[in-house]
């Protein structure tokens, strides 16, 4: 069984993803993870699917949405992952302030460099404000290095920062 | 004694939102004058339920709450002010959304404690006072607390899908 990794980003509308979902159950392929948001207003899906036809053959029929030209499909062979592994400790990470260039850049090479994996992440251009929210699992180690490190950061940046442990809902 | 005023309130990305406010002396006739600002600020607000000084631009340690007839409250003090508040008590963590009027256009799912004790001071009186209560009005303390702090309820938001486009502000 061959894993592909599937995106479509575009003009919204109304029955973009049962058309994709038809598609893709159409050949057979099954439907694995998926996720779909509007960003900036625009269409944006991914998903990976699990199934016997090749790369080609999917991309081949999903092309059927690209025909008007206000969809964009891309459909790649990618290798199965093992399941991850949570070496880190999970965090939320939030930087809010004045929407300047390279806050996003900057604040995840900091992460980075103290081997702060995100996990999810989230950005919205709300007026003047930008928001960054990401999910980080961070080495238990670094955590205080990088919360000062961060707190830098944000002030060279003249944004806010605050990085906390995720809340762990155990039932 | 001049009367109060409705002042603007200040959205994010204002830096005096990010900035810890200074405690103050509650018997001060300008913390006075202020907290009827903050007061009279609330009262022209549809749906404000509590407003803190950093919200009208002034990084100190004052706000007001008033959640009176709020379905989702259950204790509930009224309408008051405090100084210099701070948590001494807090339990029963439970997740809820909160907007905010400096923070307009989103909302966001935040854990608060559900049963609080704060302790602040009178404006006016200086009189220590200690407000034990739960739910609605104990999220809004927290809430108020925080922005007395230089914090934003964004910066609590339990995860990266847990702010949300506001659909109308109320």
């Amino acid at each position: 069984m061959g894993e592909l990794a599937v995106t479509v980003i575009g003009h919204d509308r109304p029955g973009i993803i049962a058309d994709v979902a038809e598609i893709l159950a159409g050949l057979g392929m099954n439907l694995t993870d998926s996720t779909m948001t509007r960003l900036r207003g625009h269409f944006a899906m991914t998903l990976v699917c699990t199934g016997s036809h090749p790369c080609a053959d999917v991309e081949a029929a999903l092309a059927a949405l690209t025909g008007d030209g206000s969809l964009t499909v891309s459909v790649r062979d990618v290798r199965p992952e093992p399941d991850a592994s949570t070496a880190g400790r999970p965090h939320v990470l939030t930087v809010h302030g004045a929407d300047r260039l390279g806050i996003v850049a900057a604040v995840c090479r900091a992460t980075a460099e103290f081997g702060g994996n995100v996990t999810d992440l989230t950005t919205r251009l709300s007026g003047d404000l930008y928001l960054l929210i990401a999910e980080v699992d961070v080495p238990a180690a670094d955590v205080e290095r990088l919360t000062e490190r961060l707190a830098s950061v944000a002030g060279m940046l003249g944004v806010d920062v605050a990085l906390r442990p995720a809340e762990a809902d155990l039932l | 004694v001049s009367a109060a005023v409705v002042r603007p309130v200040v959205r994010a990305p204002a830096a005096v939102l990010g900035t810890a406010g200074e405690p103050v002396d509650p018997c001060d006739p300008a913390v006075v004058g202020l907290v009827a600002d903050l007061f009279a600020t609330m009262r022209v607000s549809p749906g404000c339920v509590g407003l803190a000084a950093p919200q009208v631009g002034v990084a100190r340690r004052v706000f007001v709450v008033d959640v009176t007839g709020h379905p989702k409250a259950r204790t509930c003090h009224g309408a008051f002010a405090l100084c210099n508040a701070e948590v001494v008590e807090a339990t029963r963590w439970e997740k809820g959304r909160e907007g905010c009027m400096s923070v307009p256009d989103l909302t966001g799912d935040v854990r608060r404690a559900a049963r609080l004790t704060v302790v602040g001071y009178v404006p006016g009186t200086g009189e220590e006072l200690k407000i034990r209560t739960d739910a609605f009005e104990a999220r809004a303390l927290q809430h108020e607390i925080d922005h007395c702090s230089g914090l934003l309820f964004l910066d609590r938001v339990a995860g990266a899908h847990a702010v949300y486009a506001r659909r109308t502000y109320l």
